[in-house]
């Protein structure tokens, strides 16, 4: 991981005080409890989605506007611990426990209230102001579980709010309680472990000296006691003593239950927990009755060994043929609409200021053409399908396929935001755990026919050759992803970890969450895509007017002309599909002055010119944003085998058709 | 090494021959059901006539129920030591390919005639070394062992300390939650292997005495889908193969 091109949209030391706000709360939560809709309500449209500095982890937050003072509300990510298993659990107890937020807000999910309060005792650990929102207080209650709200925060010794965020309901009441608390700023009481755990935590916080620490001590006792490896090391330097006094009171846990010490403390939290819960709930259905949930009937379907393979199919391949279909339509009528402002078409004489004007503007017209009507619609269908709950039972059915490529099922979210637009869907390999499968996916992902390169191969194979044949690129491609997959799994060392998602209960998605999920996805397109479009086309077209057209295409003669069997003028065209994927068939229609391909091209010169188009390198925006994630290394080695594997299969590709067509 | 197949005196029958007998039976009784005499001798290479006086020998000794035309089944004790026997082989197996680099097509006879010479200290320290493996190179799963110990964790720290006998010996009965049925309703009795996954577990919510019931298992060595605490969590099938849960003693064997 790269160091600081990481952060984006917030300068260094991660307070964006656009305007200076009084005070800073945090929500914190489980993934899938609505932390997200209840983000929204409380900030409205006016929020900065960036990521924590220096951290490949994504940052949201907004302002909340309560009888005159501005309170900033960060929507730290969803997770289950404060554990260090993945990166967002540090940055998560990162900042509550050294930024000192004024207060935090947990949401809980009132229907698995015993997990949800797993991670209540761990924040409670950290001793933040800390008030309790029960959300989703309808959904259980038609399961039959009834919340006492009251009795919580009794038990709890913190403010309980009973929520449903989607519908606004709660949302005054917990504003008040914000209020409240970034007043006073309460220390939360402790809940107690039993005495066994207990004795110890209190024998090595007394070996803490309080003074030094910028965690609370009995934070950092707990957090040695379960070996958590960010602590011990902070540890080990300022106090090697408590770390190994600690170490051997874990042992003594250890040799009591044979389990790692890490293991019982979870244990005993879920006691606690189970025995708050227990008070608090009332189950008035037994385990729900015997009727079977919407939800298990769907999966009935989703999860059904062959129709749930046909749903798959029939969902993202629906959502594709739709996208494609409407989008196509769209297009063409922005483009339509946007020539009136301007010639779009490449313009290579006149005065040399006119054709950098004409390249930025031809760049800008691209991004809207391909970014609004494809992009867009197609990143908001897929938040309705997240939304919903339906990819999670994607990532199961596919999951075994995805082992094969040392992935697991969730990477299928970044491979489907590909054929979107491949700079989303490399951000999106985030959700992978281990850094090795972070790489191969978004490796993957750099091979999925984004958008501008499906521009091409409808352009040109559809249009002029066969809409069978277009397919059969497609279906060629996801066979090549297979197999440089199953290569790229054994060259690139580290580990690779199994699948463990939860499964959320299906439900109708919100138009805000679906909203800002595809803002946050399109944003780098607008950030990233855009700029790079309108400079790179710019830049190409000075550089298509300073007469290098020859001696560029006759360099890359070799390659195009004889291993290819291409016409020379591609060489120009490929070297501009690096800044986009597009100008391939768009510059070629002005070289050869005609768009009728059919005229110039045999449809084997087609078919080859898309194969290679798909494949030969990611462009620029894709190559960078693989630099700031990874770095420069990988993004080099990405692109140069995709180079390679692009020549060698198009050179093949070129003989075999020539045999039969 | 080489085994005398012509001893058939009932009791100084050779330990390893019985085993080997066991071993069969194991596999057959698994795909067949039952063991039948002409399918022993076709596994073991030897003719029917003598498979028949060895198995009566067997279940003289109650280590198998032998019912001439119908076949063979292991009983409790026999079941118990073909387990051990074939935990062993599959251990064996691993450390030859791991460890020893050895080629996976020719691990299977070397460890059929390993697995009769060690000892169950020996089992042991192979099985910490190689991480309590859940699987041999061809797939087939690792029992958990049957030391008087309650998890990898304890195995690690009795190290030097011999081999006690189990605790209380394994009158439970344990399995891995991934050979539940949908539906079924199991405690879980502790967690296999990487540490790190065995917190996030834990952190789920699958902690010791939980119950855990499967929902829906995908297809050829798909997820598992687990429910545990009301929440529903999907499973990698080689995670939940460490997962093992004890279930109700219903019916015998």
């Amino acid at each position: 991981m790269s160091g600081c091109p990481g952060c984006r949209g917030c300068p260094p030391g991660g307070n964006p005080r656009r305007n200076p706000a009084d005070y800073a709360i945090a929500l914190a939560g489980n993934a899938n409890v609505g932390k997200s809709a209840l983000f929204n309500q409380l900030t409205g449209v006016d929020q900065i989605i960036g990521n924590w500095p220096g951290k490949t982890v994504e940052r949201a937050e907004g302002i909340l506007l309560h009888e005159g003072r501005r309170i900033r509300v960060i929507d730290l990510p969803g997770i289950y611990s404060f554990s260090t298993y993945s990166l967002e659990e540090v940055v998560s107890r990162d900042f509550i426990a050294l930024e000192h937020p004024d207060a935090v807000i947990n949401v809980v999910d009132a229907s698995a209230l015993e997990r949800n309060l797993f991670f209540t005792i761990q924040l409670l650990e950290l001793a933040p102001p800390l008030a309790i929102a029960v959300n989703q207080v309808d959904l259980a209650e038609k399961k039959g579980i009834a919340v006492d709200t009251r009795k919580l925060s009794n038990l709890l010794g913190v403010p309980v709010v009973p929520t449903v965020a989607i519908r606004g309901k709660g949302i005054a009441a917990l504003t008040a309680e914000i209020s409240g608390l970034v007043k006073e700023r309460p220390v939360p009481p402790q809940l107690r472990y039993g005495r066994e755990i207990e004795e110890r935590i209190g024998k090595v916080q007394a070996l803490l000296d309080p003074a030094n620490l910028r965690y609370p001590a009995r934070f950092i006792a707990i957090k040695l006691l379960e070996r958590d490896p960010e602590i011990v090391r902070i540890l080990s330097a300022q106090d090697p003593g408590a770390v190994e006094a600690a170490d051997v009171l874990a042992r003594e846990i250890e040799s009591i239950h044979g389990e790692p010490s890490c293991v019982v403390i979870s244990a005993e939290r879920y006691l606690v927990a189970d025995r708050i819960a227990a008070e608090a709930v009332t189950i008035t259905e037994p385990g729900g009755g015997r009727r079977r949930s919407l939800t298990e009937r769907i999966d009935d379907l989703a999860l059904h060994p062959v129709l749930g393979y046909l749903c798959v199919i029939g969902v993202i391949g629906g959502l594709l043929v739709w996208t494609f279909v409407f989008g196509a339509q769209a297009s063409a009528f922005l483009a339509e609409f946007l020539s009136q402002f301007e010639q779009y078409e490449p313009v290579i004489s006149g005065p040399f200021m006119d054709i950098l004007w004409n390249g930025a503007f031809t760049g800008f017209v691209a991004g809207v053409t391909l970014v609004i009507p494809y992009v867009l619609p197609f990143y908001l269908a897929l938040a309705v399908i997240e939304d919903s709950g339906y990819l999670t039972r994607i990532s199961v059915m596919l999951d075994r396929g995805m082992h094969r490529l040392g992935l697991h099922g969730k990477a299928i979210i970044p491979l489907i935001l590909g054929y979107g637009c491949n700079v989303p869907a490399c951000y999106s390999c985030r959700i992978m755990e281990s850094q090795k499968q972070k790489l191969l996916a978004a490796f993957l992902v750099t091979l999925v026919p984004c958008t501008a390169r499906t521009v091409v191969i409808l352009g040109l194979v559809a249009a002029f050759v066969d809409i069978w044949w277009a397919l059969a690129l497609y279906a060629f491609d996801i066979v090549l992803i297979i197999v440089l997959g199953r290569i790229a799994y054994r060259a690139v060392p580290g580990e690779s970890v199994g699948l463990i998602m939860e499964m959320p209960d299906y439900h109708i998605p919100s138009p805000a969450v679906i909203l800002n999920q595809t803002w946050a996805r399109t944003r780098s397109l607008v950030w990233i895509v855009f700029p790079a479009y309108i400079i790179g086309s710019a830049a190409l077209q000075a550089f298509y007017a300073a007469g290098l057209l020859s001696p560029v295409n006759d360099l890359l003669a070799p390659i195009t002309v004889l291993w290819l069997g291409l016409p020379a003028a591609v060489g120009i065209t490929l070297l501009f599909g690096v800044v986009r994927k597009e100008l391939t068939i768009l510059t070629l229609a002005v070289i050869f002055g005609t768009a009728d391909f059919a005229l110039v091209l045999s449809p084997v010169q087609m078919i080859v010119l898309a194969l290679v188009s798909m494949l030969y390198i990611p462009c620029i925006p894709v190559i960078l944003v693989l630099a700031s994630e990874f770095d420069w290394k990988s993004a080099l080695v990405i692109s140069a085998t995709e180079v390679l594997v692009a020549i060698a299969i198009g050179g093949i590709a070129f003989r075999v058709l020539a045999l039969f067509m | 090494m080489f085994i005398i197949w012509v001893n058939l005196n009932y009791g100084t029958m050779p330990q390893e021959q019985v085993e080997e007998y066991l071993e069969a039976i194991y596999d057959l009784e698994l795909r067949d059901g039952a063991a039948k005499t002409t399918a022993i001798a076709k596994c073991l290479k030897i003719s029917p006539g003598s498979v028949t006086e060895v198995l009566k020998s067997l279940s003289d000794k109650g280590l198998i129920r032998y019912e001439p035309y119908r076949g063979a089944t292991l009983t409790e004790e026999g079941g118990r030591i073909a387990g051990t026997i074939k935990r062993r082989h599959r251990l064996l197996e691993v450390f030859l390919t791991d460890v020893l680099k050895i080629r996976s097509e020719t691990v299977h006879e070397e460890a059929c005639r390993m697995e009769h010479a060690i000892s169950a200290e020996t089992e042991n320290a192979l099985c910490r070394m190689l991480n309590a493996p859940s699987q041999c190179p061809h797939g087939s799963p690792i029992q958990p062992c049957s030391r008087g110990v309650g998890s990898c964790c304890e195995c690690d720290a009795a190290v030097g300390e011999g081999v006690p006998e189990p605790k209380s010996p394994r009158d439970r009965k344990i399995v891995p939650v991934t050979l539940l049925a949908p539906g079924e309703t199991a405690k879980l009795a502790f967690i296999r292997g990487d540490q790190r996954i065995a917190r996030r577990l834990s952190d789920l919510g699958l902690t010791i005495g939980t119950k855990v019931s499967v929902t829906r298992k995908i297809p050829l060595d798909g997820p598992v889908e687990v429910a545990v605490r009301r929440t529903k969590i999907a499973l990698d099938c080689a995670i939940a193969a460490n997962i093992f849960v004890e279930v109700p003693e219903k019916e015998g064997s």
